[in-house]
């Protein structure tokens, strides 16, 4: 682990640990606790695979009143849980503590209702998020949210992360897509947060709980709202001899008042990786190559193709192939979605990044970005889900190799530290986890985290369930709870009073 | 009294030090179109917001805005209309329905109201739009959460946190909303003389189909001449609203026809006509009397809602329409008893929702529960989350309560 500190375990949890397990075992009898190394090996990562630790049990919990015991129990004992749902966080976000209870959520893997009239799917955590298309899609309907990882990634998790994907400039993230859940708080309390109505009551605790990366609670239950699929998708492949241009051309498409279905971007590395590995006919000679989609009626889709077609052009595209069959578009897209393992091919290993920046600066990003690379003598790929300004650097590197690792790690944390500084964030999609964790204060000063904190505090007091993420330092709930106001201080007494 | 009148963000943070220090409350105030919702105050001091002001980042092609939280929603609507640009979730207005003038109201308070329209049913509230906050806490304390772009997941999502808390967290000091291009062309089709359970059917079979139907209500008999200057009659009419670009709009109606055109006689009504319906079913015009009489705003499962209205009907005379496929009821009272305990159990018996008391006189809204009341664990997390806001209580205190 490259010099991340976390949570110093806790000594007396270690040496309680045989007890433990053995309380997990009467809370959760069965195949549902998991203790010996070679078994718990398994669970030791989550996506981000550079980090690696074996939790101090491994709990798989069949019933919310088994998670709300389990809960209770560490609460009253002062043990650190770590909630987990299929493991596909590429921010570490579920990687395991020494001293804490892996909970993993995978057995809550059903289906609980179908609701065509107002919907709605309810389901519970470790169903996954293809799975929930799977159910509905022999009526014609689908769920939106589509992170890479849908036919593995947990619903629970995508409300942990609020995943995002391909779709959701159009579509909307996660966030957008939840309307309820019920969850389990670290001292035992089951909650329900909305429903299948459409706007919660009282604090959007909903909006708060959605991305908050399993500090605030454990989520038995989501209901998402589906939709209709489309009738018809078509795709543009459009090939720039710049990058400027094929940002030029998304913002254009942009204000020409067009939202497409999804609309992702690729640099000439990641252009031709893919290309050598899947041979998708993708233009060799662009330096950005742009894919739209366009869904909606047949009328609609031609209509808006037209439109785009015409974009392009006047912004200099060498080259625009417009899908005329389902499986042209989706040979599109294949390149775009074997774009990580094609770089998986060209170098030993990568190391995906996630910041989102304003599209406008993109090139500057990417000339940033450009010497950067030379600076660390590291090659990037770059991809872009060029709509909402969300990119993913890839950086080659080879782990083999003595410090390369380190080497990519600040290659991409100035990658990052360069996505803030034009007025971008540190994550579109991915999460903080422990990956971004020290460079949050890039974004946030000490107070805006401390605020954060103390919305931590409202849910866990005792920072028991998932700590050592998301922020850089926790700090005790009461010293967060002190105020220092200067007293009888009216401040501009030359303002207007009545 | 007091009134603070800050025109910057670092006033407003010193007027609330001040109001820490002094653990004095006060009332946050925009252009007051909201003050009638909620439990009175009874504050000795007002924050009035309503000269912080001015629109500081706005770049159509980003899809971004950024404004003061005291600015006018009326100038940014104008604004985004002069670069084919809105707010997609289409903000209502409370104006007319608690008897103030129309077109007031900041975008502060749009926020802390979690504003929507008819068209939440597809591109959500304000909640959903939001990409970025600063605002002073009840500590004192200047704080800023998310960002400007649209994708961001990077720590916790304390705007949205904003939407709804109805000035009892934080003062806001600026926002930043996501907004999109206007629909080129918008047409509803009207579908005449259904009673509730089968308009409720027929909205559930429209939104059930691939003709991406933004916005869809039900205005029972009588109700649907209190909408655009009652020139489309009387008659019970389910709307249905299709935009986006003409050539998409002109086939989406068709098939809308020929998927519902047993439900009963078919009206087209496009453009303006279109909107000016649309504008008085958002800012629930039906019951904008100028009188006093109880509404309430009722959120449930769009197909279990006119349930319950049945079911009220029996013991209360109330009128009532529905907007959301069914799933936002308006319900005005007859006569000047709110009937709170029996609509919210009426709510739980059908399936669950909340009803917020939107119009009562003074004394109601003092003796009632304006808010739905939470389930004590949610009850619990709610008052801790206000404490860590606001532990001296200084913000609005009280009216959500």
């Amino acid at each position: 682990m490259s010099g991340l500190a976390m949570p110093k375990p806790d000594a007396d949890t270690m040496r309680r640990r045989a007890e433990i397990v053995a309380d997990m075992r009467i809370i959760v009898p069965g195949e549902g606790v998991v203790d010996a190394a070679n078994e718990m090996r398994a669970f030791e990562s989550d996506g981000l695979t550079a980090y690696r630790q074996l939790p101090l049990v491994v709990v798989l919990p069949e019933t919310v009143a088994q998670v709300a015991r389990v809960l209770k129990y560490c609460n009253d004992r002062n043990i650190r849980v770590v909630p987990r749902g299929s493991g596909t966080s590429l921010s570490g976000g579920a990687l395991p503590l020494e001293d804490a209870v892996l909970l993993v959520m995978s057995r809550f893997n059903r289906i609980l209702a179908t609701d065509y009239p107002n919907r709605t799917v309810v389901a519970q955590p470790g169903v996954t998020n293809l799975g929930i298309t799977t159910a509905v899609e022999q009526e014609g309907f689908y769920y939106a949210p589509d992170p890479s990882s849908q036919i593995a990634c947990s619903i629970g998790g995508n409300v942990a992360e609020n995943s995002g994907g391909v779709h959701c400039l159009k579509y909307g993230l996660t966030a957008n897509n939840v309307l309820g859940i019920e969850m389990v708080l670290m001292n035992g309390e089951v909650v329900r947060l909305g429903g299948s109505h459409l706007d919660q009551e009282g604090y959007d605790l909903l909006g708060v709980m959605t991305g908050s990366e399993g500090l605030l609670g454990v989520v038995t239950e989501v209901t998402v709202r589906i939709l209709k699929k489309p009738e018809t998708a078509r795709a543009l492949l459009i090939g720039f001899p710049t990058s400027e241009q094929g940002g030029q051309c998304v913002a254009d498409i942009i204000g020409a008042g067009i939202i497409p279905g999804g609309m992702e971007m690729m640099d000439r590395p990641a252009i031709h990786a893919a290309e050598d590995f899947v041979h998708a006919g993708y233009p060799l000679d662009v330096e950005a190559l742009l894919i739209v989609e366009l869904d909606g009626p047949g009328v609609e889709v031609d209509h808006l193709i037209g439109l785009v077609e015409a974009i392009a052009y006047r912004n200099g595209s060498t080259t625009c192939r417009i899908s005329q069959s389902e499986q042209e578009r989706l040979s599109f897209w294949a390149g775009r979605k074997a774009a990580f393992p094609a770089v998986g091919r060209i170098s030993p290993d990568y190391y995906c990044m996630d910041g989102t920046i304003p599209r406008k600066e993109l090139p500057r990003v990417l000339a940033g970005m450009r010497e950067l690379s030379e600076k660390y003598g590291l090659g990037v790929a770059n991809v872009f889900h060029a709509g909402d300004g969300n990119l993913h650097p890839l950086i080659l590197y080879d782990a083999n190799v003595p410090g390369e690792l380190d080497k990519a790690e600040n290659f991409g944390a100035d990658i990052l530290r360069l996505c803030v500084e034009v007025g971008g964030v540190l994550t579109g999609e991915h999460g903080v986890g422990v990956e971004k964790r020290d460079l949050m204060p890039e974004m946030f000063n000490q107070i805006d985290l401390d605020q954060q904190m103390r919305v931590k505090c409202a849910f866990d007091p005792n920072h028991l369930l998932n700590p050592g993420k998301v922020f850089p330092q926790l700090r005790r709930c009461a010293e967060l709870g002190r105020m220092h106001v200067h007293r009888g201080q009216v401040a501009f007494p030359d303002i207007p009073r009545f | 009294m007091t009134t603070f009148t800050p025109s910057s963000s670092a006033e407003t943070l010193s007027t609330v030090q001040w109001a820490a220090a002094e653990e004095t409350p006060l009332e946050l105030l925009g252009h007051g179109s909201k003050r009638g919702i909620g439990r009175p105050l009874q504050t000795e001091h007002t924050l009035d917001l309503s000269k912080l002001t001015g629109v500081t980042l706005y770049e159509p092609a980003e899809l971004v805005l950024s404004a003061k939280a005291g600015t006018p929603l009326a100038e940014i609507e104008t604004l985004l209309t002069e670069n084919g640009q809105q707010f997609a979730f289409e903000p209502m207005d409370y104006g007319p329905l608690l008897g103030g003038e129309p077109g007031k109201g900041t975008i502060g308070g749009v926020l802390a109201a979690n504003l929507s329209g008819p068209r939440r049913l597809k591109a959500g509230a304000a909640r959903d739009h939001v990409l970025g906050v600063a605002a002073v806490s009840g500590r004192g304390e200047a704080f800023k959460s998310g960002g400007r772009v649209v994708k961001n997941v990077t720590g916790y999502d304390l705007s949205k946190l904003m939407a709804n808390s109805w000035g009892t967290l934080a003062v806001l000091t600026d926002v930043t909303f996501k907004v999109l291009p206007a629909a080129e062309t918008e047409v509803t089709l009207a579908i005449r003389g259904l009673l509730d359970d089968a308009a409720v059917a027929a909205m559930a079979l429209a939104l059930g189909s691939s003709a991406e139907v933004s916005s869809a209500a039900h205005l029972p008999e009588r109700i649907a001449a209190r909408v655009a200057g009652g020139k489309h009659g009387s008659d019970a009419a389910t709307l249905l609203r299709v935009e986006g670009f003409g050539p998409s709009v002109v086939y989406r109606i068709d098939a809308l026809k020929q998927l519902l055109g047993k439900a009963g006689p078919l009206e087209e009504i496009a453009g303006e006509a279109s909107k000016a319906i649309w504008r008085d079913i958002r800012d629930c015009r039906p019951f904008a009397d100028g009188g006093a009489l109880p509404v309430w705003r009722v959120s449930m499962a769009p197909s279990a809602a006119h349930h319950m209205v049945m079911a009220l009907r029996m013991q209360a005379a109330v009128d009532a329409f529905y907007d959301w496929q069914g799933g936002l009821v308006w319900l005005s009272m007859r006569e000047d008893d709110p009937e709170a305990e029996l609509l919210r159990g009426l709510i739980r018996k059908h399936g669950g929702g909340h009803a917020t008391l939107v119009r009562a006189s003074a004394p109601h809204r003092a003796a009632l529960p304006v808010f739905e009341p939470q389930p004590p664990h949610l009850a619990g997390l709610s008052a801790r989350l206000k404490a860590e806001f606001d532990p001296k209580q200084i913000l609005n205190p009280g009216r959500m309560a």
